[in-house]
């Protein structure tokens, strides 16, 4: 297989079953959650439980009290730094932009690629620091597992390959242009059945948190 | 209680697993988070009790039962089976280390309802035998006596004649068409009888019309400390029945944190129709009579005092601006502890903490928590409103020499009631 061969065969049928399967996968981990469905509460409610409910979606994105809070500010920051950085390296590319304007029919104003690969190199190095935390961090330590550790390959290579890509690094650009999509095919089919799926049901999540106390009067 | 094996355990779980279970386990991206806001973690630096590793038996159960990576990783052959060796080892982190304080709760990232979560894992744990002790003796005494202490009425009653005697009129019992019944846990009428002449002041000087219920007087529910839905509805209905019987509008949840919790929400849930009465805690009852002007104080408190929310009734109850209201009162140097209200510290001994020996000693050390936030502000009285977490305060305080006294904070109240003008109840 040549460099162009297989640059042909990610971008279209490899980036096609990666696309099917994430979301058969996806919807199938939604239905797998909501079809258990969950009994109605009986008690007197102080509120429905609604506003509560979509308040936590927001509020969890911030930090809740001072003392949890300076105890893990490591995490919160860079938590933050390297899911800004997926965000800003995913949808403000302009090549990516491209490919998702050729899907959806539209597109969106890219940010200049000086600061897109500025933003990967943080992310990149944030990346390395997580998972340095996460080995030498006891409680960290103690919680994971080796799909942890997966996930954090599956999420630092398509960084990396796109870095790398971009500015031709070690190898023929075609060759890692290939590789960077195929990284991300890898990603999208093992997304459904990782912790990766916390990007979509930490929404749920949240909500049930929230609804669950706002019916008891517990504000968020 | 059927006998108890690993099989009705399992089963018993894969009922509790419900949809937000199910979206929790899978939003945990193990950032560790809940840790810092476990004393249970913070206080021994030890990782095992991180609160989501709490419920992980629970989680492979889920996985290996409601995912499809999970089902066929069992029928390859590839997952681990729950045990009762696990179970049994993870008897400690369930119950010793967990007051189901719901701090946890509160500050994960992604959302998930921890405390949720070990509710329902003790469902399992109970019936797969793997209780603690302490609480299957309590939950025993509370089916067969009526009480998990053990006080039966007749000790009610004598105290209660000593009440009478102190305040001058009758402690009313079994009145049929009173406004209100009055709950009480048996750490009340066993360590706090200060607690009953109070309520029967409050209410005198209010005028509003109370019984209490020779049936069902004790408030407190071992069953959902356990985890045993079937003996804890037993308990709530022999509530709901005396209610019923006395036909009263509001039944009042005493001084007690899980009380609330079981008879307030889990009630109606577990005995599946809502109450045809309303139930609010013994504060959320105050706080009214303070609204409708019932309550009358005279004289403030000078003592620098701050005040313990007990967990139930913040983070997981809703109860968090009546005792302010009520403090305010009678206190002039009311101070708030650092986290306080909905996101203050748990005592250590909630959640069937107290009535499990096993946990006598870690729940010492949980109470560290509690003494670096009294520490910070040097006050001279404690003020909370949970029997539990009272005598955990004052266990906590004596073993460390620290001279701060604990004080209810319904007799508080009582105890600045303007006497002159009191209404004939």
């Amino acid at each position: 297989m040549t460099s162009v061969e297989f640059l042909q065969w990610v971008r279209g049928p490899g980036l096609a079953i990666a696309s099917i399967i994430f979301v058969f996968g996806m919807t199938l981990k939604v239905l797998e959650i909501f079809m258990l469905g969950r009994k109605k509460n009986l008690a007197e409610l102080r509120s429905s439980g609604v506003k509560e409910g979509f308040r936590t979606i927001i509020t969890r994105f911030g930090a809740v009290d001072r003392f949890t809070t300076r105890r893990t500010m490591f995490t919160h920051i860079t938590g933050w730094v390297f899911h800004v950085g997926l965000f800003v390296a995913i949808f403000l590319l302009t090549p990516h932009i491209e490919l998702f304007k050729s899907f959806l029919g539209f597109g969106w104003p890219a940010l200049p690629t000086a600061i897109v690969d500025f933003v990967t190199v943080i992310t990149l190095i944030t990346l390395l620091i997580i998972l340095f935390h996460r080995i030498t961090n006891p409680v960290l330590r103690y919680l994971s597992v080796g799909e942890d550790y997966v996930v954090w390959v599956l999420t630092f290579l398509p960084m990396l390959t796109g870095y790398m890509a971009y500015h031709h690094l070690f190898f023929p650009y075609t060759w890692l242009l290939g590789i960077h999509i195929l990284s991300v095919c890898i990603l999208m089919a093992l997304f459904p059945f990782t912790k990766l799926t916390h990007a979509v049901t930490l929404f749920f999540s949240r909500w049930y948190n929230g609804y669950m106390g706002g019916q008891k009067g517990v504000k968020q | 209680m059927s006998e108890a094996t690993l099989e009705r355990g399992i089963k018993a779980l894969k009922e509790q697993i419900d949809a937000p279970v199910a979206s929790f386990f899978s939003s945990c991206v193990h950032c560790g988070m809940c840790a810092e806001a476990c004393l249970f973690y913070t206080e021994t630096g030890n990782p095992k009790y991180t609160p989501i590793s709490k419920v992980e038996p629970m989680r492979r159960l889920w996985e290996q039962e409601f995912t499809l990576i999970g089902r066929i990783k069992k029928l390859l052959g590839l997952s681990k089976k729950i045990t009762d060796e696990e179970l049994s080892e993870w008897q400690e982190l369930v119950y010793n280390s967990c007051s189901m304080c719901g701090r946890c709760t509160m500050v994960c990232p992604v959302g998930n309802d921890i405390t949720y979560m070990i509710r329902k894992f003790r469902e399992g744990m109970s019936a797969a035998g793997h209780a603690p002790e302490g609480l299957i003796g309590a939950t025993t005494r509370a089916i067969q006596i009526g009480s998990p202490m053990g006080v039966k009425f007749p000790a009610l009653k004598a105290q209660a004649g000593h009440v009478e005697k102190e305040v001058g009129f009758e402690i009313p019992f079994d009145k049929v068409g009173a406004e209100y019944m009055l709950l009480m846990s048996s750490m009340e009428i066993m360590n706090y009888p200060e607690y009953l002449g109070a309520v029967a002041r409050i209410f005198h000087q209010a005028g509003k019309s109370w019984t209490i219920s020779s049936e069902a007087f004790e408030a407190t529910n071992s069953g959902i400390q356990i985890g045993t839905s079937d003996l804890a509805r037993e308990l709530v209905n022999r509530i709901v029945e005396a209610a019923e019987k006395l036909k009263v509008k509001t039944v009042i949840s005493p001084e007690c944190g899980h009380a609330y919790t079981a008879i307030r929400w889990e009630g109606p849930n577990l005995v599946g129709h809502p109450f045809s009465f309303r139930v609010r805690h013994i504060l959320e009852v105050l706080d009214e009579f303070r609204k409708d002007g019932l309550l009358r104080t005279e004289g403030f408190e000078e003592d620098k005092m701050t005040f313990h929310d007990p967990c139930q009734l913040v983070r997981r109850g809703g109860v968090i601006e009546q005792p302010r209201n009520l403090l305010n009162m009678v206190a002039k140097n009311f101070v708030e502890m650092d986290d306080h209200g909905k996101m203050n510290w748990c005592c250590g001994a909630g959640g069937g903490v107290s009535a499990n020996e096993d946990a006598h000693e870690l729940k010492l050390t949980a109470f560290k928590r509690k003494k670096a936030q009294l520490d910070e502000l040097h006050v001279d009285t404690l003020v909370t409103a949970c029997a539990n977490c009272r005598i955990q305060l004052e266990e906590g305080l004596e073993v460390n020499d620290m001279d701060i006294p604990v004080v209810g904070l319904t007799e508080m109240l009582a105890e600045h009631l303007v006497e002159t003008d009191s209404k004939q109840g």
